[in-house]
């Protein structure tokens, strides 16, 4: 299948042609009777594991199935913080595994996703924070992974807005600096996933929602029944971030999830103010610019279990609250945007990707509040799960039977919030 | 933000409630006859109906009290609120959801 490929080169031509003659990213298709292996979800998360299923594993008869439209999900909805100094050994291996495809993931997919290793920078406001912070520098050393610790005039070197008197009502006392992480954007990082997956011969299957899961005699996936018709798969990978429950109680198979609002906003756009990406998540107030010069922020989710897609504006001004007292010049700024998406939640705050107890049913859910950043590492495992039928070794300790067996990994705990 | 009815105060904003997560789960009346897979059940496993949905709240910076409540979470509305240790009030009518269950299917 040709398609067009992007350079600076075809850009310049394009102009000069008066941009007649640019493609659509991706076909259109009607959804085929049988595939060797279907995704249901096309985020971020399932349109990569479909792109790596056609890159790495030749499995070319294979389609996503998505409910909305590509790139309107949670991947279009997060504040595309990229960052890997997780605690646990786990974790550290599965998020830096994303984080080095992150940084040549452009390349790779021939589409500019914008990954920008600008820093992430995590502010200790508590003597608790500093013990845990520093546990986490060392930690992550320990696993190769970048993240250095700052005092306090070190971090406002790094981030000059940053506010760092001590007559505020949590002090900056420090910072932990990972300077490998960053912002991406978002959209293109779905769009380029699709777009890649396409070309290898991937069907994109847009207003497909999933209704039923037909199993065999054996009890082994046989088929999806679909808003837009029966579809035969042998191999069904389910990718439905905050709906994972529902399509997984389709066949019949509890995941320990619960789907929580989450909630951001955006300001208007200014000229370019902040460096890097700061979060606190003792004060809840995620924080950086994106390209287009808005103030990109994050909030927390809200307290309890819904589907709606938005959130109370108790959450938003909370985080607000913090934002203004750690970036006084951000003050007068005005709000443009807000909106919710819906997170599933695991109870150790990491996510499940596994084979489940149905044959050729397999599960990626429970990134919580911090999926984005996995998007690359997450698909890649994923799909080498479904095409082996065995976990990569880095997945292999994230399964739905680590909190039956007691081992769980606890970023929850190592964090201390949500995130 | 919601509007809770808290059954002993009233109507009263979110804010002064903290959420429980998913009412009716009983501690198991003999805890050392469970295998490993039963405790994941009552430690982890959660319904996260999307529907309607029992669940407790406490009206911590009120009254103090636990209580229940039926939600809908595709909308976010209340449909019912009872106090702790009464079964869920069935809900009936044109239109009415389903009644909760203990576990989605």
């Amino acid at each position: 299948m040709s398609r067009q490929s992007f350079s600076g080169l075809s850009l310049i031509w394009r102009s000069l042609s008066k941009h007649r003659g640019w493609q659509t990213q991706w076909r259109k298709p009607e959804p085929k009777a049988r595939y060797d292996a279907v995704i249901v979800g096309g985020g971020g998360h399932g349109l990569g594991a479909a792109y790596y299923l056609a890159k790495e594993h030749g499995l070319t008869n294979i389609a996503v199935l998505e409910k909305g439209w590509i790139g309107g999900g949670n991947t279009g909805r997060n504040t595309t913080i990229i960052r890997s100094n997780y605690l646990f050994n786990e974790s550290a291996a599965l998020y830096d595994h994303s984080v080095k495809l992150w940084e040549n993931l452009s390349q790779a997919l021939n589409y500019n996703v914008m990954f920008s290793a600008r820093g992430v920078m995590m502010l200790a406001h508590t003597v608790h924070d500093i013990q845990v912070f520093k546990r986490h520098v060392h930690a992550n050393r320990c696993n190769g992974v970048d993240n250095e610790w700052l005092d306090p005039a070190q971090a406002k070197e790094f981030c000059p807005p940053l506010n760092i008197e001590d007559n505020i009502r949590y002090p900056v006392l420090g910072a932990a600096l990972q300077r490998r992480g960053g912002t991406a954007r978002h959209d293109a990082v779905a769009w380029g996933y699709a777009r890649a997956a396409d070309a290898l011969g991937v069907d994109i299957i847009e207003n497909c929602e999933v209704t039923g899961i037909r199993r065999n005699a054996g009890g082994a996936v046989e088929a999806l029944e679909t808003t837009r018709g029966v579809i035969h798969s042998p191999k069904v990978g389910v990718s439905a971030a905050g709906h994972t429950s529902v399509i997984m109680a389709l066949a019949g198979v509890h995941v320990p999830l619960e789907s929580y609002p989450l909630q951001a906003l955006v300001s208007e756009p200014v000229k370019p103010i902040f460096p890097c990406v700061v979060m606190s998540n003792t004060i809840h107030a995620y924080i950086s610019q994106s390209d287009k010069g808005e103030l990109v922020i994050g909030a927390g989710t809200d307290a309890y279990t819904s589907y709606t897609q938005r959130g109370a504006l108790h959450v938003n001004t909370h985080t607000l609250d913090a934002i203004c007292e750690l970036f006084p010049n951000f003050r007068r700024l005005r709000m443009l945007r807000n909106w919710g998406g819906i997170v599933d939640v695991t109870p150790d705050r990491s996510p499940i990707i596994a084979k489940t107890p149905v044959p050729g049913l397999y599960v990626n859910c429970g990134w919580g509040t911090g999926g984005f950043k996995a998007t690359p590492g997450s698909a890649h495992v994923f799909a080498w799960t479904i095409a082996r039928d065995e976990p990569h070794p880095i997945n292999a300790p994230f399964t739905i039977e680590r909190f039956r067996d007691g081992y769980l990994i606890d970023e929850a705990a190592a964090a201390a919030v949500a995130h | 933000m919601l509007l809770i009815d808290c059954p002993y105060c009233g109507k009263r904003p979110e804010i002064e409630f903290n959420y429980g997560g998913q009412a009716h789960l009983a501690r198991p009346q003999q805890p050392s006859q469970l295998d490993d897979q039963a405790w994941a059940e009552f430690l982890y496993m959660r319904a996260n109906t999307k529907g309607v949905y029992a669940e407790r709240w406490r009206h911590s910076r009120g009254c103090g009290q636990f209580f229940n409540a039926l939600r809908d979470t595709t909308t976010d509305q209340f449909l019912a609120f009872y106090k702790r240790g009464e079964a869920p009030p069935a809900l009936s009518g044109e239109g009415a959801p389903p009644a909760p269950r203990e576990r989605s299917p």
